[in-house]
């Protein structure tokens, strides 16, 4: 009764919020906790096909549109958070604006650190866990708390019979995955090393063994401290992956193609996302769409049709030019889409968007950690924006783009203006979080993009 | 006395792939980029777990922070030998940057309800942790001389409580932010050219003259006489640091 009134009152909200031209993405489900705190549990249970849950430092969003694609495509109404609001008022506020029948299915992605809070309430059929990345660390101390919290929460799910999903390749969720029942654990990884590094990056952050404490040995290093690891020490090794990638081809900055070998045979699909990161994200939702339910042509119909999602390489065109947008929000998701882009002809334009607020991180030291070396002798020119400009401007100078190749203007449209004016071909803007939202508005305030609701 | 033509920077960084959590490269990167632009050579020596600190090879020892875990590994390594050697090093002001977990673990050593780790020793401070964890932008006064009158911006973000005794001296005053309890409104500890500091973000980025009032300690020169660079993309970066401080 209770639940029913405050969703009542946050529809009416939401409402309210859309007659303003806003997203209302968070505030309605705020106003619903606020008059009944345990909606999520409530709301959740409604649900007839049950629910699913996708967490993971990096790849949340692309991860969770493509199994929303593949479980659309199947024929099951999804209630999903698109947008990326990803706490507990944006589960919410998607719960109050879905419906609720039989072949209806909950997936949500959710925050790092709320992941136990909200999947106790929602008691899902499967959990996503991708991997953990140092990032924001200004907001939740150290990136072991959440391990910690991922193990317990992962613990008590699968004593209810929840299914844990885990990538193999990140020594974290080998951890959580460890002592869990075998029956309940489906591990995913990338076999192809044709796309691993040289050597694991300055801000990989699995140096020692969760076991043991000893220097962990990597045979391929894929994507930051992923790869195809084991431990001297005590043994304990990268499990055996249920699901495969075992081919990546990566396609420049615009697309991927896969295949993948799952416990029903071999699969190829191209996804319209570039990078090793996107093969990551691919990989799991493929996964977690398998595990649902959805067959493997469904899967691979939905892929070819996927694009991006939500400012994650979303390309516009902006006075006439070709303008892509990747977030980028943490050294390692930062570092791939520089690798993403140096395969790109040099003489990159770019606007880099540094904002330092709360969603962002107050700390801005994570540019330093991020490899902007690699990037360096692809940029033609560099403009940098956002709260914090001049820090991002002096990162690029000493990653070695010349100083008169750097320009620094505060506000982010009249920087892309900027780049735009010195500058001849594609634009290529990387904003963080709360600089991406901001751009994506303006932008959608001038014609060129299309609001989120 | 000018920089002689083959001045060189041997910097050792202790456990570069276990204390490196906030970007500590970035003061690595700063140091090399500043020495290569006045033709200063400069080469890192890694000190890893089990590797000895080559003394008389090393202009400046640079020790970073880590999570909690990482830092028990690098704690039960530095006893013996090491400590003993980084307690010589800061007895006798030699140049040093140790930040954050690095500078608890020069100290006396750090406790919690759950944990106890010996530190080296090396300075006269002793780390409790809080109930929380102190976390924002922060702007301190030092009296080191500076363009910027002694001020120093960074960012911190620990929970551990340290208490300087009698035999150390502060870094320098919290203007903005938390400093090493958040209540005595002291920040970091100082012995000549030996600093420790809860300050990163990384401090030397955001504090460009630091970063060549270390180099010239330790090349043994006065700050006055290493050739000058533009800075004021450096000094542009201060500001906006300072700014968010609170400045």
């Amino acid at each position: 009764m209770r639940v029913r009134l405050a969703v009542i009152v946050g529809t009416a909200v939401s409402l309210l919020l859309r007659a303003a031209g806003r997203a209302g993405t968070t505030l309605p489900g705020r106003v619903v906790l606020l008059l009944a705190p345990k909606a999520i549990a409530t709301l959740g249970a409604k649900l007839g096909a049950g629910t699913a849950v996708v967490s993971a430092t990096n790849g949340k969003t692309t991860t969770s549109a493509l199994v929303e694609g593949a479980l659309s495509r199947s024929g099951m109404d999804v209630v999903h958070n698109s947008a990326g609001a990803n706490m507990s008022g944006g589960i919410v506020s998607a719960l109050i604006g879905g419906s609720s029948g039989e072949r209806t299915i909950g997936l949500f992605e959710i925050d790092e650190f709320w992941v136990p809070e909200i999947a106790s309430q929602l008691r899902p059929k499967a959990v996503l866990l991708g991997n953990l990345f140092r990032d924001q660390l200004d907001r939740y101390g150290e990136l072991d708390t959440i391990l910690d919290r991922w193990v317990h929460c992962a613990r008590e799910l699968t004593s209810q019979g929840t299914i844990v999903l885990l990538c193999a390749d990140d020594p974290g969720m080998a951890w959580v995955g460890h002592d869990l029942p075998k029956e309940l654990v489906i591990w995913f990884g990338l076999e192809d090393t044709s796309v691993a590094l040289e050597e694991l990056p300055a801000s990989a952050d699995a140096g020692a063994c969760r076991s043991c404490g000893s220097p962990l040995n990597y045979s391929a290093v894929l994507l930051g401290h992923l790869g195809h690891w084991s431990c001297p020490g005590c043994g304990l090794s990268r499990p055996t992956p249920t699901y495969q990638c075992t081919k990546v081809d990566l396609k420049g900055a615009r697309a991927i193609e896969l295949e993948i070998v799952g416990p029903d045979g071999q699969h190829s699909a191209s996804v319209g996302l570039p990078g090793v990161y996107n093969a990551y994200n691919a990989l799991g939702a493929w996964a977690l769409s398998s595990t649902l339910g959805v067959s493997p042509e469904v899967i691979t119909a939905s892929f070819n049709e996927s694009g991006p999602s939500f400012g994650r390489a979303e390309r516009l065109s902006y006075n006439g030019r070709s303008t892509s947008i990747m977030l980028v929000k943490n050294p390692t998701g930062a570092n791939e889409v520089f690798r993403t882009l140096t395969a790109e002809p040099s003489g990159l334009n770019l606007l880099f968007v540094l904002n330092d607020r709360i969603a962002d991180g107050r700390d801005v030291s994570w540019i330093w950690d991020a490899d902007l070396e690699v990037l360096a002798p692809s940029i033609g020119h560099v403009v940098c924006s956002g709260t914090r400009a001049e820090e991002a401007a002096l990162r690029f100078l000493y990653a070695g783009v010349g100083r008169d190749r750097i320009t620094t203007v505060n506000e982010p449209i009249a920087g892309l203006d900027q780049l735009a004016k010195d500058s001849e071909g594609d634009l290529w803007v990387l904003p963080t979080y709360t600089a991406m939202l901001e751009l994506r508005g303006k932008l959608a305030d001038l014609g060129t993009v299309e609001r989120v609701v | 006395m000018p920089v002689d033509p083959a001045a060189h920077l041997t910097v050792s960084v202790l456990y570069p792939t276990l204390l490196n959590i906030y970007a500590d490269r970035g003061n690595l990167i700063f140091l090399q980029r500043r020495c290569e632009w006045r033709n200063i050579g400069f080469s890192i020596n890694s000190v890893g777990i089990g590797d000895p600190i080559d003394a008389d090879g090393t202009n400046l020892i640079y020790v970073g922070g880590g999570q909690d875990r990482d830092q028990a590994l690098c704690a039960s390594d530095l006893a013996g030998a090491k400590a003993e050697l980084l307690r010589d090093w800061v007895a006798s002001g030699s140049p040093m940057l140790a930040v954050c977990g690095g500078y608890q673990m020069l100290g006396h050593g750090y406790s919690s309800p759950s944990v106890s780790i010996d530190g080296v020793g090396a300075f006269d401070a002793e780390t409790v942790a809080g109930p929380d964890r102190l976390i924002g932008a922060i702007e301190i006064k030092t009296d080191l001389p500076g363009p910027t009158g002694g001020v120093l911006v960074g960012f911190e973000n620990h929970s551990g409580r340290t208490t300087l005794g009698p035999g150390a001296t502060a870094l320098g005053r919290v203007v903005h932010g938390h400093g090493n309890d958040g209540v005595s409104g002291m920040e970091g500890v100082r012995q000549n050219a030996s600093i420790g500091t809860y300050l990163h973000g990384p401090l030397l980025p955001k504090n460009w003259w630091l970063a060549d009032w270390l180099i010239a300690s330790a090349l043994g020169i006065s700050v006055d006489h290493l050739p000058s660079l533009p800075n004021e993309a450096e000094a542009a970066a201060h500001r906006s640091a300072r700014k968010a401080a609170g400045s």
